[in-house]
């Protein structure tokens, strides 16, 4: 046991030492291959802890939302609507909602406005973080709009949301009802849409078909639906970046192969020698392995690491040019770290495996040749 | 001196064996060589000195024939014994050294021990032991490509040397060196054999033949013994 | 001629893969630090996720701000007249996804307006 740990020290002595030769080379691949791993495993655990998030944070959406349709496209709950619904054992409440778009010509951002039953008095707002941010503002602060019918309305700043709850809210400004409509010039009695929450969970789908049996022109949205769509929409732009990527990673495992599977007639001939002076194919064979499993094992390692710390601590601060875009609002990305073992396992071998296979085959077949050839070269 | 340290029996060696191009570079030849001797091999350019070196060293198994090192017989071993029995009693000095560029001095004389396991303090200080034996310690740290000729020959035999063989092979060990340097070599080789080392080398450079260093000079031609005495 | 250095005793270096195996070690203990700093990061902020499920179940909230460049970006689970997921929550017509993989069956109300516009 001492022998085989002193054996497998010495080879690593010996690759350590070979690597080192050829410093800016062997430097130059553990960079590359440690940014690919970084952004690879960035991805895989930001993606992953946001969908965990929203999943665990839209699980509490409604459960079912109306919609009206006027031939066929989206148009206003009617103000006799929530009369013609007919009243039904599975829903506990339904709750006409208000809101809508604004753009702040200002700060060039999107806002969601919403009415809200538990609104600040009237002339006063609560808006989230993100926007609270862009415009710069602190509670207590006046901010004045220029409505869609032209006039310009004043708004007192009552609070600023949660900023924990910035996943949700960092774009929202709240309102009372009575602000929301004079603003928006919203039709009086009409409403966005409908909030549906069902006595019986399991009884959502059966809810949902009795009343889209008895309102032909409604359009129902149901929350599992909706939570199928962002789990599958995260796995979808992750599919994307990992689309490119593995073109990437394409080119770099081409490049890895052919630096490794080259393998320099320097290369073949210290082979040759080693094998000459004593050593077993099987020597050979393990100092290479060394080599590949030490550089992709470290690659993999501090990539890893430097991952971790830039999704859960810079809070993806690298992703934020390519998920913000255009967009001037943008929310700060606490995530509660989600960590997926298996992921971690098929990222590791994914990035280990297939360097150090491509550094041990081409060297095989250099170290099963005859070791006399090194008297001749 | 009973039993030859060294003993070939009708041993032939074709490479390519079975191919158009085969050549037989080895045809037929029975050697005994002693233990504890200094023998030279002899012959001009391709009459297969080198060839029989390897099979003398276990790097190469023959055609046919038979090859015994001590009471053993090796020439039916497969690659894994005989590499073992290369890295226990055969050091090699290279025609070209060999030595492996990029490393240091002692890196490159510890090489042979590495697949036994010692432990890296101990075979670090015999390397350095060697080294300063062949007067290399100040250059031990220093990368071979940066020795002389002559340096680089000392660091190839301290490294032939580190497993502590009782054979040492030595192909064409002058070639590369001038004369005082070549003085300097059979002085080494006189040292190894006052320490009990069998030596075998080949030459075809007077300075070794005529040195009187050499107990026994075997002449080849065409891939046979011309001249045993 | 620069005298060879004095050197008092066969220097014992320190090998090479010393270092090496210490950074490696290193690396394998940050790594492993990682999934600590990671509970106890979800141990710190889990709770804040308390904050965005209030708000959420209070004003009935369907969507993450995540994208906020376009009104029909904004909420893309609720239809709407320029929303992305126009027909259907599960069907994407935007990208070669939604040609492949239609919403499954068992997504869809059996009311065909419900299904689709
Ligand atoms: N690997 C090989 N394949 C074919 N022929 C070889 C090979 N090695 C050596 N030879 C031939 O065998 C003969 C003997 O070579 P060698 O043993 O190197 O002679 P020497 O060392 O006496 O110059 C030469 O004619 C050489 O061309
Ligand atoms: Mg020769």
């Amino acid at each position: 046991m001492r022998t085989w740990l002193n054996r497998q020290r010495l080879l690593i002595e010996y690759t350590v030492a070979a690597l080192g030769r050829r410093r800016a080379r062997s430097l130059g691949l553990l960079l590359t291959y440690t940014a690919v791993v970084f952004v690879l495993a960035s991805v895989m655990l930001f993606t992953h802890a946001l969908r965990q998030e929203a999943a665990r944070v839209l699980a509490h959406s409604p459960e079912v939302v109306l919609q009206h349709l006027v031939a066929g496209r989206h148009a206003l709950i009617p103000a006799d609507y929530l009369e013609r619904i007919p009243r039904q054992r599975g829903v506990r409440e339904m709750t006409p909602r208000l809101w809508g778009y604004f753009y702040d010509p200002v700060v060039q951002a999107n806002y969601t406005f919403m009415a809200t039953a538990d609104a600040p008095p009237p002339g006063h707002i609560l808006i989230g973080p993100a926007m609270a941010r862009a415009r710069g503002v602190a509670p207590g602060n006046l901010i004045a709009w220029r409505a869609y019918d032209g006039a310009v309305h004043t708004f007192t700043v009552a609070g600023i949301l949660d900023a924990h709850s910035e996943l949700m809210s960092a774009d929202l400004v709240l309102l009372g009802e009575d602000d929301f409509r004079g603003f928006f010039n919203y039709p009086e009695g009409q409403y966005t849409d409908i909030a549906i929450a069902v006595r019986n969970p399991r009884e959502v789908r059966n809810v949902a078909t009795r009343l889209s049996e008895a309102l032909p022109d409604a359009r129902l949205i149901l929350r599992d639906e909706v939570l199928r769509t962002y789990a599958a929409l995260f796995d979808w732009r992750q599919g994307i970046v990992l689309a490119i990527l593995s073109g990437a990673l394409l080119a770099f495992a081409l490049l890895a192969w052919d630096k490794a599977s080259g393998l320099a007639a320097e290369e073949r001939r210290e082979i040759g020698i080693l094998k000459a002076i004593g050593w077993e194919t099987g020597d050979v064979l393990r100092m290479k392995f060394w080599e590949g499993a030490l550089l992709s094992g470290t690659a993999f390692l501090s990539g890893y690491v430097l991952a971790h710390v830039h999704v859960f601590h810079l809070h993806g601060a690298l992703f934020r040019p390519v998920l913000q875009g255009w967009a001037v609002l943008y929310p700060r990305f606490a995530l509660p770290p989600e960590i997926d073992p298996l992921q971690v396992l098929t990222l590791a071998l994914l990035t280990v495996l297939p360097y150090t296979v491509a550094v041990l085959v081409p060297c095989w077949r250099a170290a099963t040749t005859d070791p006399d050839a090194v008297m001749r070269s | 001196m009973s039993q030859p340290l060294i003993e070939l029996r009708e041993v032939c060696k074709t490479y390519n064996d079975g191919q158009p191009n085969a050549f037989t570079a080895i045809d037929g030849i029975s050697l005994a060589l002693e233990h504890g001797r200094i023998s030279a091999l002899r012959g001009p350019s391709g009459s297969g000195k080198t060839t029989l070196l390897t099979l003398l060293g276990c790097l190469a198994r023959p055609t046919s024939g038979r090859v015994r090192i001590g009471d053993e017989d090796v020439s039916a071993l497969p690659e894994r014994f005989l590499t073992e029995l290369r890295r226990q009693r055969f050091g090699f000095v290279f025609q070209q050294f060999n030595l492996i560029r990029g490393l240091s001095a002692r890196d490159n004389v510890m090489l042979p021990a590495f697949p036994l396991g010692q432990p890296h303090a101990v075979l670090s200080a015999r390397a350095q032991a060697l080294l300063e034996r062949f007067r290399l310690a100040h250059r031990a740290d220093a990368p071979v490509e940066w020795l002389s000729g002559g340096e680089q020959q000392r660091v190839a035999i301290a490294r032939a040397l580190i497993n502590d063989p009782d054979i040492l092979i030595a192909d064409e060990p002058t070639a590369n060196l001038d004369t005082r340097l070549a003085e300097e070599f059979l002085q080494l080789m006189a040292e190894l054999h006052a320490d009990g080392k069998t030596i075998v080398l080949t030459s075809h450079d007077p300075l070794v033949l005529d040195s009187g260093l050499m107990h026994r000079i075997v002449t080849l031609r065409d891939g046979r013994v011309v001249d045993a005495q | 001629m620069r005298p060879a250095p004095f050197r008092p005793l066969p220097s014992r270096p320190r090998p090479a893969s010393t270092y090496v195996l210490g950074v490696f070690a290193a690396l394998i203990a940050a790594f492993a630090a990682t999934f600590v700093d990671a509970a106890r990061l979800r141990a710190e902020r889990a709770p804040h996720t308390q904050a965005s499920i209030a708000l959420t179940a209070r004003l009935g909230l369907t969507d993450p701000v995540l994208m906020t460049e376009a009104r029909y970006l904004r909420h893309p689970s609720q239809a709407d007249l320029h929303a992305h997921f126009q027909d259907h929550p599960l069907a994407f017509d935007l990208f070669p996804g939604g040609s492949l993989l239609p919403p499954p069956r068992h997504a869809h109300l059996a009311q065909p307006s419900a299904t689709a516009d």
